[in-house]
């Protein structure tokens, strides 16, 4: 039984352990690849170590586009978004969950079939819409959808709140609450593992983003590092240790948000399209 | 005070019963106060290009000048005479009848793997995940690398193997499975949903199956796959909408090539639009691509009643 025990053991631990250096293995070649010159670079070998670890190429990666720019850029549509989703999802989520009104069940259907549109059939007379805004070139459109809600994140908040009791509310009707104040007073306060998961969610995706900012922006100057990064690999085009660099920058912020709100992250995931 | 019997009925009589009663009145209004930033976006980002589109679908449409009504003539030319299209539709259908059951074998395989009571479970788990996370731009980039034939990773790798040199992206027939590889990387998302399906499996279920001689093979098939079978559609839906949409990694690693191998339909969709401005044609494409995508879901979700338990169901 303990031989049977112990085989068990080994074989689990090693076929995790294996998977992982597996999924490892590309952020490590990443940042040694990052850190190796010109020459190096271009090695017939395998070489995990550089000889001399080459920071400049952080350095320089940062010069040959406007890293902080670009940086500024992406903060903005990211905050930009996450004020947006959280406020507007959150309202209409309280529309859909907390008041009883005629015709409701059925446009939450209909926000659930709008979550199954495929992107490619509104792509185009929405770039029109923002063409005849005069929004194109500005990051009005990378930013205003924000605000009008997203359905996914409308669904997750309104699941959330249905569980928050009734009583809560009606409590507060009888002390002469109104309706909105429900919602700024009780609701939001209670939500907030659910809005931070969309806060989260929203930045994590609009840092991501890399076709919104290429189709509607066109002035360099307002470039997302996503839209950079592409750039770059057009330009210089086998500068791959500096590439890896800026690759390598673009990750870590990720990374980082990551580490400090993972438990966020996986309650978010487990909330999404499996209960209710 | 009579207490009105309120009809269960939504039609006419119902939304007449409704603006007779203050309270219910009200809460309409308030009800469409709350959701009237989505309702904007239901109308003006939704439901009006949803028929823009279909109209331009008819025309020939630069963008710029007034479309022009040409009846079923874009539908034609794609169908009929060019043949761009069906290498773009087969190279999208590769992706989704080959790389989708893999992702989802991957997938699967992976959370099992993670679900196993072992000690540092959670940072096995970060680790699969993270790369997930990743903005797209900065893998394909970090991919394209790894990829290169001659100082990639993956090809030092196979050099210690024997393996001879292969040409990844260079190779029409390897380009796209060398997507699919790159695809896999990144599969930590639909891991942690497998994950949250395969915790909800109540052990008694095991424990029954153990009782009756069932080995872990058994046990897998009779016991984990009925269970997380609502997960494993939700999965499979997200994935056909998901693949039959792939365009980042192409546009960024291989705009299309070698020989048309990666042009994936959103890619010559994207192309169609923004470079040759043949908004028309490309509305078309787009219209054609919907009606396929909606096809497989609700094939999908069909033949589904005979293989998805779900234990909630009212019996």
């Amino acid at each position: 039984m303990k031989i049977k025990k112990t085989i068990k053991f080994i074989l689990s631990h090693g076929m995790l352990i294996l998977v992982s250096m597996v999924f490892v293995i590309p952020f490590i070649w990443l940042v040694s690849s990052s850190l190796k010159s010109d020459q190096e670079i271009f090695l017939n070998r395998l070489r995990w170590l550089p000889e001399n670890l080459k920071w400049e190429n952080y350095k320089e990666a940062i010069r040959y586009i406007p890293f902080f720019r670009y940086l500024l850029n992406t903060l903005l549509i990211c905050f930009g978004n996450v004020v947006g989703a959280v406020l507007s999802c959150s309202l209409v989520a309280y529309g859909f969950s907390r008041i009883k009104w005629y015709g409701r069940d059925f446009l939450f259907l209909v926000l659930l079939c709008t979550m199954m549109l495929s992107g490619v059939a509104t792509m185009i007379p929405v770039f029109r819409i923002f063409r005849a805004l005069g929004w194109i070139g500005t990051f009005l459109p990378l930013i205003f959808p924000s605000f009008l809600g997203s359905a996914f994140f409308i669904f997750l908040l309104r699941q959330f709140f249905l569980g928050i009791p009734r009583e809560l509310g009606e409590a507060a009707i009888i002390d002469g609450c109104t309706e909105p104040g429900i919602y700024a007073r009780i609701i939001l306060p209670l939500a907030k593992p659910a809005l931070l998961t969309v806060a989260l969610f929203t930045f994590l995706w609009n840092w991501n983003d890399f076709m919104g900012p290429l189709i509607y922006l066109t002035d360099n100057s307002k470039y997302t590092l996503a839209v950079g990064l592409q750039q770059f690999l057009g330009q210089h085009d086998a500068e791959w240790s500096k590439l890896m660099a800026l690759s390598f920058l673009m990750t870590l912020p990720v990374l980082v948000l990551f580490f400090f709100t993972q438990r966020t992250f996986i309650k978010g995931i487990a909330l999404t399209g499996l209960k209710g | 005070m009579t207490l009105k019997k309120k009809s269960t009925d939504t039609g006419i009589n119902r939304l007449k019963e409704v603006l007779r009663s203050r309270k219910e009145r009200r809460n309409l209004r308030n009800g469409l106060l709350f959701i009237s930033p989505w309702l904007v976006a239901l109308f003006g980002f939704t439901l009006y290009p949803i028929l823009a589109s279909f109209y331009w679908s008819f025309c020939l449409f630069d963008g710029f000048s007034k479309p022009v009504f040409v009846g079923l003539e874009n539908y034609r030319i794609l169908l009929l005479e060019d043949p761009i299209f069906w290498k773009t539709l087969g190279n999208t259908l590769f992706m989704v009848i080959v790389g989708l059951p893999i992702s989802l074998g991957v997938c699967l395989s992976l959370a099992l793997l993670l679900n196993m009571k072992v000690k540092a479970q959670p940072v096995y788990r970060t680790i699969i995940y993270l790369p997930s996370i990743a903005p797209v731009i900065a893998v394909s980039v970090l991919w394209l690398w790894m990829l290169n034939p001659e100082y990639g990773l993956l090809n030092h790798l196979l050099r210690y193997l024997g393996i001879d040199v292969i040409g990844w992206l260079i190779d029409p027939k390897l380009a796209k499975p060398a997507l699919i590889l790159m695809g896999l990387w990144q599969v930590g998302g639909g891991v942690l949903i497998f994950l949250a399906g395969l915790q909800n499996v109540p052990t008694q279920l095991y424990e029954a199956a153990e009782v009756d001689g069932a080995g872990i093979f058994h046990k897998f098939i009779h016991v984990t796959l009925p269970m997380i079978s609502p997960i494993l559609l939700f999965n499979l839906i997200m994935g056909i909408i998901g693949f039959f949409q792939y365009f980042t990694q192409a546009f960024v690693m291989t705009q299309g090539g070698p020989q048309d191998s990666t042009l994936f339909y959103a890619l010559h969709l994207f192309n169609k639009a923004f470079l040759d401005f043949q908004l028309g044609y490309a509305s078309a494409m787009a219209w054609l691509l919907f009606i396929l995508i909606f096809a497989a879901t609700i094939f999908v979700l069909k033949t589904s009643q005979r293989w998805v338990y779900y234990e909630g169901e009212a019996r």
